[in-house]
């Protein structure tokens, strides 16, 4: 269970974290606090680990900066629910082992309390009582992302198995 | 079934015949990196026990970002990418020499049917030299330095067909704007983007990468050309000659297909805050600014500057602006000088930075004021991108922004031309 925090359409990854915060550090620890600040100041310092973002289309355009999603992977987010993302937010998050789930966001709004059920592919709103389904990612990259992410799939043993295919 | 360009090229990587929908894992010809990534693409690897960086030679690394370094930070980054460079046999271009996406077109890293990945999302910039070539994350990055191969799900691909002459006072510059308007900034996520039409061969190189340059801001993975005369010829000039151009088949399936007339095309500008909020330049002009940027990966090559100086030459600039220069690379930068170029934009009241990005990212020099408008060459215009929120960020092409330099307001360059 988590709280949804909600943001609107083309959420661009100057907005998750401004490009002038990446230039002192890249520890994604110390940049939580800056999370989100140009749009909605403040909001860093109130996101709690287990919470959900959660936005309309194309989450994550804009850069292909992967620190965006670090920083959301290090305040804690559980999952970041979307319409639709950018490509290269999608697969900066696939290998970081960052959860994704593309769905109808129109039945959140932003202080609603979610659960993921990963299994029945369903968003569950709490506050709602909705269910809202989501198509699960394809075989690879739902493998990559339970590993943990790209680096820690090809180091077990079905990710070596892999690479002499190439 | 006939193929794209795209299934071209990672067909011929992966040996075998793939289509759009395939995720695989290919090995790569080229990768680039910056000091702004480049940082993140370290601890990547970090992850990776005794990480061997066995595609090191394929490895550009490039300062560009920051540059001349502003902190005492920076500074030790770019003290770290140069030994990482040196201890690893990596190809470096440091401090000065121009932004990444001039130099590896510039300095002849790219062939027609390349795959190429860099750690910077304008990376498709290189689709210009019929390659396919897209902007990955660090953890991306590390993957593919030291795996020799990353893993990748085969684009479907939509077409853009440019036809006509282009008219007097319009460049690359608006023929993007106006397709990304279209096509919107989503409208190509996920898609490689394949462009034709006979506008193609009256465009120069320069101008066809700022036009793959701006196709990132569609969201698009990848925006390739074909390989003509005009590409040919240029990368005969960088010694390049034994090619092998990628060419679609007849049959080839898109997604969707876009049909531009650009003959009746006139000056486009993008307003705040996003890069298909664009107008026409009778709907924007007359709208005040304070500062003027002329530069970046999109459009700090020769002829942006060659227009900017014909327009601005033996003129002062309105007191009320301050105009920034950041020429695209340091042979960029060289051969403006040797034109005359230079001398002209600086003697109506520009202001030289290094070359590199500059104020771009608002990591040095030139972060606007709060409540101004400035017009700027660059490819977005998003809150906060010059390093300050308050301001408002109008896109253009060099003539433009040339244009309104002189009259402190939005300009349509046809006037001065
Ligand atoms: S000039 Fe701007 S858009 Fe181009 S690489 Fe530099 S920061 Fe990015």
């Amino acid at each position: 269970m988590g709280i949804a925090h909600k943001f609107g359409d083309d959420i661009n990854t100057d907005y998750i974290i401004a490009s002038k915060r990446k230039r002192d550090t890249v520890d994604p620890k110390k940049l939580v606090r800056f999370l989100m600040e140009d749009i909605r100041p403040g909001f860093g310092g109130t996101v709690q680990p287990g919470d959900f973002l959660v936005a309309g289309e194309n989450f994550g355009c804009g850069s292909a900066m992967e620190i965006a999603p670090m920083v959301v992977v290090g305040a804690g987010i559980q999952a970041v629910l979307a319409k639709s993302f950018a490509r290269t937010f999608f697969r900066n998050a696939v290998n970081l082992g960052l959860l994704l789930v593309t769905c109808d966001t129109e039945q959140i709004t932003g202080g609603d309390e979610l659960a993921l059920d990963l299994e029945q592919g369903l968003v569950r709103n709490l506050t709602r009582r909705v269910e809202i389904p989501f198509q699960p990612l394809p075989a690879l990259m739902k493998k990559i992302v339970q590993a943990g992410g790209v680096i820690p799939f090809l180091e077990s043993d079905e990710g070596r198995a892999l690479l002499p295919l190439l | 079934m006939g193929q794209t360009i795209s299934e071209k090229i990672f067909s011929s990587h992966v040996k075998r015949e793939v289509t759009a929908g395939d995720i695989l894992f290919t090995p790569l010809d080229l990768m680039m990196s910056n000091d702004a990534s480049f940082p993140l693409v370290l601890e990547a690897l970090q992850k990776i026990r005794g990480y061997t960086l066995k595609e090191a030679r394929k490895l550009v690394l490039i300062l560009d970002h920051y540059c001349p370094s502003p902190s005492q930070e920076v500074s030790r980054i770019h003290e770290d990418i140069k030994a990482f460079a040196h201890q690893f046999g990596c190809t470096l271009y440091a401090e000065g020499e121009g932004v990444c996406h001039q130099l590896i077109p510039e300095k002849g890293h790219i062939r027609p049917g390349h795959l190429v990945i860099g750690s910077d999302s304008h990376t498709t910039t290189y689709g210009a030299l019929n390659a396919f070539a897209t902007g990955v994350g660090s953890t991306d990055m590390a993957v593919a330095i030291h795996y020799g191969l990353l893993w990748f799900k085969v684009p479907l691909s939509i077409r853009i067909e440019l036809n006509g002459n282009i008219p007097k006072g319009v460049y690359a510059k608006d023929i993007s704007l106006h397709f990304i308007a279209k096509v919107t900034s989503r409208g190509a996520n996920g898609l490689a983007v394949e462009f034709s039409g006979d506008t193609l061969g009256k465009l120069s190189m320069e101008g066809r990468l700022t036009i793959c340059n701006m196709v990132m801001e569609t969201g698009a993975k990848a925006g390739i050309m074909p390989a003509d005369e005009v590409c040919r010829a240029w990368l005969k000039g960088k010694g390049i000659t034994d090619i092998l151009p990628v060419t679609p088949d007849s049959d080839a399936a898109y997604a969707r297909e876009y049909t531009f007339d650009i003959s009746s095309l006139e000056p486009q500008v993008a307003t705040p805050h996003q890069v298909d909020n664009v107008h026409p330049i009778s709907e924007v002009k007359g709208k005040k600014i304070a500062m003027a940027f002329l530069g970046t990966c999109t459009n700090g090559r020769l002829e942006d500057l060659a227009v900017a100086a014909q327009i601005l030459k033996g003129k002062r600039i309105h007191p009320g602006v301050v105009l920034v220069i950041a020429p695209a690379s340091r042979d960029v930068m060289l051969e403006a000088c040797n034109r005359g170029y230079i001398q002209a934009l600086v003697e109506s009241g520009g202001m030289l930075n290094a070359p590199g990005c500059g104020p771009c990212v608002g990591a040095l020099g030139g972060v606007p004021a709060d409540g101004v408008n400035v017009i700027s060459t660059a490819n977005r215009n998003f809150i906060g991108r010059m390093g300050n929120v308050k301001a408002s960020i109008y896109l253009a092409s060099p003539a433009t922004v040339a244009a309104s330099c002189l009259t402190g307001e939005i300009t349509d360059p046809r006037e001065f031309l």
